[in-house]
């Protein structure tokens, strides 16, 4: 079949027809479209494979790696920032190994379109020990996820497919090829590798020790790491991932006059560099991402200079590849274009009309004057937009789950009052614990939740918050007189400001609701959470 | 033939739903496509962009290089001169004359469509108030989409075509109005 798909979609049916009986994820740019896409397909809908949303990316991980336990195949994915969250998860499963199939779709950001650092994920493959797969294009991106499975049962180990933005949101024809059928129910044979107590961890970390060997023997005889070669051994060129399209781009249809290894699968062939590294004057590694081939074989000293790339200063530090940089990279010149002329100026991305957040950080501004500059701790969400003009509202945003914590560490050093602005998806992620630790002291911050029914930066997925708020803090243990909802509206204003006001400077542990659905929702969404909130609030 | 077009706009203006048509096209007629888009932080009223390339043969890159684009379509004329460097010497440029005006400072207007109009091969229409007439504002993307077509790889009935396809779920009334608007481009093209 052949199908015009996003990098993403190309995942995900490659995924359905690689034979997965779930999906497990939380939201988050630039990886959103694989989750939605089984969600929405005929085939994952008619043999019922599991898609909802998960609270956090460590919970999904180890839901996957349950089904996996179970004898299924599964799918688990997340943005780059998702993986440290998981990473407990995920670093003891490559112990442990796995049953059905496990492959972890990270979707790493260079350039940080929609995120605070851009941070490679192949580290993390390499910490634990497990297979990488790095596709460079949709059809491969299809391919390779079926290949993934196989490669996760070969060897019982989980594996990551790493993706980057551009891929992720690029939109290409692909052919697709024969489903397989999913796997049936099937407990592990002898279960002592899930019982990591100290005795048997021992025994698999050996076992995954020694695995080491026959992975590098795979990569070197993978048909993802290819050598192509040339005449000209000038410059021998080692590309991964996307890497590879843009030294193409810059030869408009011709051969590549320079010999390349077009790596996807790691561990890096080590046979294979060694080869190319003999044979050749000088060595470009184009890498999307962190510099984590370039620097194995760079010298450390640099007596040697024959190893070119981001450590050299032949592509930059920072930042995503293009095909420019590639080709300044390569020696090549590019053509001279026209500027941006000055008279442009910036537009960056602001909160929509009629957004709830507006009304809520247009009552905290009015609070500013009463207590002080810089008192704000925020979160991941649209509302980190309110760190921006016109607002200035909020102070930080590191983590999904910090403002809590940092409001609560901020006000033990003696700042008061602090104010911790997080979203209800955010909260139900990773605020739940730190609410704990401030109720468990009752620390004098107040927490605002805003509320806004959905987690609305990526599209109006499920908020797993939805109706549960007022128990949870309940739960926690928020005392019920500091316990308010508000409806963050303009002709609201005055009374909110009085209510956040009094919260604010109350000694104790404080959590206000700022309740108001997000204005994106569709319609028959609208509906569906009404009923949702109203089956959860009977319950 | 191969063919580098860049869309233009502010987030929510409609530039997938051109994007969405071009492939359609070049899937019918068989040829290659890549095409990028932007998702996440950048759509809330952020400047957003897209890459769409055909071609006959294999196409690598999904960005487009600097230099390269033969045609930029923007649904707002600051946005448009943002992606200047990507345009191939004498390449098109096609605009809507409205600003969307979202920003503090917008620049003067005459200032960005008079450096709009020091390129020799461009195109400047009220597309806005184009589809406001025909039925619905929202369309203008479709108008300037119409005013491309003397650049565009395709004939106006695969165009229609494809946006007949595209917009099928959404029902006739919808497809009549995107037809009618790309029309009306079109007509402007032929001036």
């Amino acid at each position: 079949m052949r199908l015009l798909v996003l990098g993403n979609e190309a995942i995900a049916q490659g995924a359905i027809d690689a034979g997965i009986s779930g999906v497990y994820a939380y939201p988050g740019t630039p990886s959103t479209e694989i989750t939605q896409y089984i969600q929405k397909s005929k085939t994952a809908n008619k043999r019922a494979i599991h898609t909802e949303w998960s609270a956090n990316e460590k919970t999904a991980t180890e839901a996957a790696l349950g089904m996996s336990y179970a004898g299924k195949r599964v799918l688990v994915c997340m943005k780059h920032v998702g993986l440290n969250v998981a990473s407990d998860a995920f670093m003891n499963m490559a112990i442990s190994g796995i049953n059905g199939g496990l492959v972890l779709i990270i979707a790493d950001d260079p350039s940080m379109h929609s995120s605070q650092n851009e941070q490679d994920s192949r580290f993390y493959g390499k910490f634990a020990l497990v297979p990488i797969l790095e596709p460079c294009n949709q059809q491969e991106a299809y391919d390779i996820t079926r290949f993934a499975f196989e490669l996760s049962e070969k060897y019982d180990l989980p594996v990551i497919l790493r993706m980057v933005t551009r891929l992720s949101h690029s939109r290409s024809i692909i052919e697709t090829q024969e489903p397989r059928k999913e796997k049936k129910l099937s407990v592990p044979k002898y279960a002592n590798n899930f019982k990591l107590i100290p005795a048997y961890a021992k025994d698999q970390y050996k076992k995954l020790v020694i695995k080491q060997e026959a992975l590098l023997k795979d990569s070197e005889n993978s048909p993802y790491n290819q050598f192509i070669d040339a005449k000209d051994y000038a410059i021998g060129i080692i590309t991964t991932g996307i890497a590879y399209n843009y030294v193409m781009e810059n030869f408009d249809d011709q051969p590549c006059p320079y010999p390349i290894l077009k790596l996807s699968q790691y561990p890096v062939p080590k046979q294979k560099i060694k080869k190319l590294y003999q044979s050749c004057n000088s060595i470009l590694v184009l890498e999307e991402g962190y510099p984590i081939i370039e620097e194995r074989l760079k010298d450390y000293f640099d007596i040697d200079t024959k190893v070119k790339g981001r450590l050299s200063g032949d592509v930059p530090r920072t930042g995503e590849l293009n095909p420019n940089i590639v080709a300044k990279a390569l020696g090549l010149t590019n053509d001279t274009t026209y500027k941006i002329p000055n008279i442009v100026t910036g537009r960056p991305p602001e909160l929509c009309v009629g957004c709830a957040h507006r009304d809520l950080f247009d009552s905290i501004n009015t609070l500013i004057p009463e207590i002080g500059e810089k008192h704000i701790f925020g979160d991941i969400g649209c509302y980190a937009l309110g760190s921006l003009p016109p607002f200035n509202t909020i102070n930080t945003l590191i983590d999904m789950g910090a403002s809590i914590p940092m409001a609560k560490g901020a006000s033990d050093a003696g700042l008061f009052p602090t104010i911790a602005v997080i979203g209800d998806s955010t909260f139900t992620h990773s605020g739940m614990t730190g609410l704990l630790d401030a109720v468990n002291e009752n620390s004098p911050i107040t927490v605002i939740i805003s509320d806004n029914s959905a987690v609305a930066m990526t599209g109006s997925q499920d908020s797993a918050a939805l109706g549960r708020l007022l128990a949870i803090c309940k739960g926690i243990g928020v005392p019920e007189k500091h316990l308010i909802v508000i409806n963050p509206l303009h002709k609201n204003h005055d009374i909110n400001v009085d209510t956040i006001r009094k919260e604010l400077f109350y000694k104790g542990i404080s959590v206000i609701i700022a309740q108001r659905a997000c204005v994106q929702i569709p319609k028959a969404q609208k509906d569906k959470i009404k009923e949702t909130i109203l089956m959860r609030s009977q319950n | 033939m191969k063919i580098n077009i860049i869309l233009a706009g502010v987030g929510g203006q409609g530039i997938l739903s051109i994007a969405a048509i071009l492939d359609t096209a070049a899937l019918q007629k068989n040829l290659y496509v890549k095409q990028s888009e932007v998702h996440g932080m950048s759509q809330r009223g952020g400047a957003v962009e897209s890459h769409v390339r055909i071609s006959d043969k294999p196409i690598f890159s999904d960005l487009i290089p600097s230099g390269k684009a033969d045609l930029i379509i923007a649904l707002e004329p600051m946005e448009l001169l943002r992606y200047l460097p990507f345009l191939k010497k004498e390449g098109w440029l096609v605009s809507d004359s409205n600003p969307f005006d979202n920003i503090a400072h917008y620049p003067d207007l005459k200032g960005v469509l008079s450096e709009i109009e020091t390129h020799k091969n461009h195109i400047i229409l009220d597309a806005l108030n184009t589809a406001k007439k025909i039925g619905n504002s929202k369309a203008a993307n479709m108008v300037l989409l119409g005013a491309s077509i003397g650049i565009l790889p395709f004939t106006e009935a695969v165009v229609l075509a494809a946006i007949k396809k595209l917009f099928s779920k959404k029902g006739e009334r919808i497809i009549k109005l995107n037809t009618a608007a790309f029309l009306k481009g079109v007509e402007y093209s032929k001036k």
